[in-house]
């Protein structure tokens, strides 16, 4: 834990003025200042930095787990989809008899399968505390039980992320059945309100992110945090000498666990948080290309730094908003491209690149 | 740490062990005694079993047959590697293996006794007498100086030292030690040797060696394996005047 540029006292006090700064400025810029003003900003722009910062928690999640503990998984995309999920499902019974069909029982999608009850999965899901326990509970409880058999037997490297990747995938596929009972293919959408406040409106809007934006910064200084203790360089030391920590007398399996249970459970806060500002969630979320994106934007940013994580998710998600605009088809090629730049020329990412500068 | 039961004087004791990799038999019967507060060394050729000896009494080999006790009572096949860590046996591998990225000081302290569950870890706070111990090592070992600095950056000597702090930070009965002179420099060897023999008979050592000169500067008594058995067990004297051994050495070394 020594010598990460993650660690520089700089980075970590810009980080944090970053994340507050952004959670005072953004309600200001959108709700005070008048439209015409050069520092406006338009509700456009609050949803998109809103799912920035749910993409950096993402990302902080990932290098956590790849960058601390050098456990690569390529399903992280499932922990975020399924963290969202729960908040659709909340988001759904918030609707109530506002649906198409005005049924005050069942969301739209089942009225449409000629469903006449509620299945026992969607019970409690009108309690928002319920909800959030389930954003935290689900995917944590299928990183424990899928964590305890992969590290129990010791399932290590490239087999734990290809075991990762078929993970999300099976889910994508169990996601895509209509009888499963979370809307199919559409997903989970139309959304109308949260706790009572209108998701269309510009202050709910700025809530959001501010709350986005608070947790996010909540999260990287939790993972400080457990970085800087004993736990820390357990898991610090079990990445580079997996052999030497057991035989010091740790088990090594456990620590891999709290790990991957931690890392899931904030993906998935970040799925719960990207859902009511972009205002869907679809089973597209579980594809096998999206988890591996996360890696990327990791990898890109500076792995095994916290910051450099969330720099890169920001950076690649900004730029592939104006790509895509301007040239859908050339996105997947700049991806990669700028993937493969950044591993032969940047192997310690955007913040190696700081790094330098600072030795030099 | 349980006690370890060493009424009889006895701190290993390996019965008829045998190991066999793909059909190759690494350990064919292998009989071995060790007493409390010995110091010994297993010599033999490359591919004798030394190390898959270790890796049966460490956990990380399951042999096909035989039993390893610690002590009178612990049956070291019940229990897995960091179990077996947890009870008093320290290792030090062939290939020097420390935490590069982290300080040679962060090293011995992680090392340190105690504290091993995930949740004891994360409340652990170092206290005074941790810290006392962590910089006693430090001293002993001789990287005191080098305490701040990355571990990565050691010499191999000093990175073999550093892990031998980190055994003896873990406060073990017995200290398993495979060929911990393997590239030192004359000097080296000699502090070595006094270190590892100033750890007796408050410790057990067993140390694979290759190197006579230092064998025989430090060790009391030598078993000699050979194609997974002990050939001959005794002095240095008596084991290298035997004829059977050097005929399995052909003259090389002794
Ligand atoms: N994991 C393994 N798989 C297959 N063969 C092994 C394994 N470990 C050791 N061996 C073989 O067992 C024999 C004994 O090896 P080892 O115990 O390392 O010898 P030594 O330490 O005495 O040089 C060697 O022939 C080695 O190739
Ligand atoms: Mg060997």
């Amino acid at each position: 834990m020594s010598s990460s540029p993650g660690n520089s006292p700089f980075l970590h006090r810009a980080t944090i003025a970053f994340f507050l700064g952004l959670a005072l400025w953004v309600p200001v810029a959108n709700l005070l200042l008048p439209a015409e003003s050069p520092l406006a900003l338009s509700s456009y722009s609050v949803s998109l930095l809103g799912k920035y910062l749910c993409l950096a928690l993402l990302a902080l999640a990932l290098d956590l787990l790849w960058g601390y503990a050098g456990l690569l998984s390529l399903g992280h995309g499932a922990f975020f989809a399924l963290g969202g999920y729960a908040m659709g499902m909340y988001l759904m019974r918030q609707i109530g008899t506002r649906g198409v069909y005005g049924d005050a029982d069942l969301p739209d999608f089942m009225v449409f399968l000629d469903w006449s009850e509620l299945p026992w999965y969607w019970w409690g899901f009108d309690s928002f505390p319920f909800a959030m326990l389930m954003v935290l509970l689900v995917p944590g409880v299928l990183a424990l039980v899928f964590g305890w058999l992969a590290f129990r037997s010791r399932v290590t490297g490239v087999y734990f992320s290809i075991m990762t990747q078929a993970m999300t995938y099976a889910l994508m596929l169990a996601f895509f059945r209509n009888e499963m009972g979370f809307g199919g293919n559409n997903g989970l959408t139309d959304f109308k309100d949260l706790l009572g406040f209108d998701l269309h409106a510009d202050s709910t809007r700025c809530a959001l992110l501010v709350v986005t934006a608070l947790t996010v910064l909540g999260s990287y200084m939790l993972c400080r945090r457990l970085l800087a203790t004993r736990f820390g360089a357990v898991v610090t030391a079990l990445r580079d000498q997996e052999g030497r920590v057991r035989f010091l007398g740790y088990s090594v399996a456990s620590y891999k666990l709290v790990v991957f249970v931690l890392s899931a459970m904030l993906a998935g806060v970040a799925g719960a948080l990207y859902v009511p500002q972009v205002g869907i969630i679809n089973p597209g979320e579980f594809q096998p290309l999206n988890s591996i994106e996360i890696a990327i934007w990791v990898a890109v940013g500076g792995r095994g730094t916290l910051v450099g994580a969330m720099l890169g998710a920001f950076v690649i998600a900004a730029v592939e908003t104006l790509l895509t605009a301007q040239f859908p088809e050339a996105w997947l090629f700049a991806l990669g491209a700028l993937f493969l730049l950044v591993t032969l020329f940047l192997p310690r990412g955007l913040l190696g690149l700081w790094e330098r500068r600072g030795h030099g | 740490m349980a006690d370890i039961d060493t009424r009889h004087g006895v701190m290993l004791y390996l019965d008829a062990v045998s190991v066999s990799f793909s059909g190759y038999q690494a350990l064919n019967e292998l009989s071995l005694a060790v007493d409390e507060g010995e110091l010994r060394c297993l010599i033999g050729p490359n591919g004798a079993g030394k190390t898959t000896l270790m890796d049966v009494i460490t956990g990380k080999t399951r042999p096909d047959s035989g039993s390893v006790f610690l002590g009178q009572d612990i049956n070291l096949l019940d229990h897995d590697e960091a179990a077996i860590a947890r009870l008093g046996v320290g290792r030090k591998f062939q290939k020097p293996s420390v935490f590069p990225h982290q300080r040679v000081w962060d090293n011995l302290a992680l090392a340190l006794v105690g504290h091993r569950s995930p949740w004891q870890a994360l409340r652990y706070k170092p206290s005074t007498a941790d810290e006392d111990r962590v910089a006693h090592l430090a001293k002993l070992i001789g990287l005191y100086d080098l305490a701040g600095q990355a571990a990565g950056g050691l010499s191999h000597g000093q990175t073999q030292w550093l892990e031998i702090g980190m055994l003896l930070a873990q406060d073990p009965k017995l200290l398993l030690i495979d060929e911990p002179v393997a590239g030192m420099t004359q000097q080296e060897t000699e502090r070595t040797a006094e270190l590892l023999q100033s750890l007796v008979p408050d410790q057990t050592v067993v140390v694979v060696e290759h190197d006579m000169a230092f064998v025989r500067s430090i060790a009391r008594r030598v078993s000699v394996l050979h194609e997974g058995r002990v050939l001959t067990e005794g002095s240095i004297d008596a084991v290298q005047t035997d004829a059977r051994v050097r005929e399995v050495y052909l003259g090389d070394a002794c």
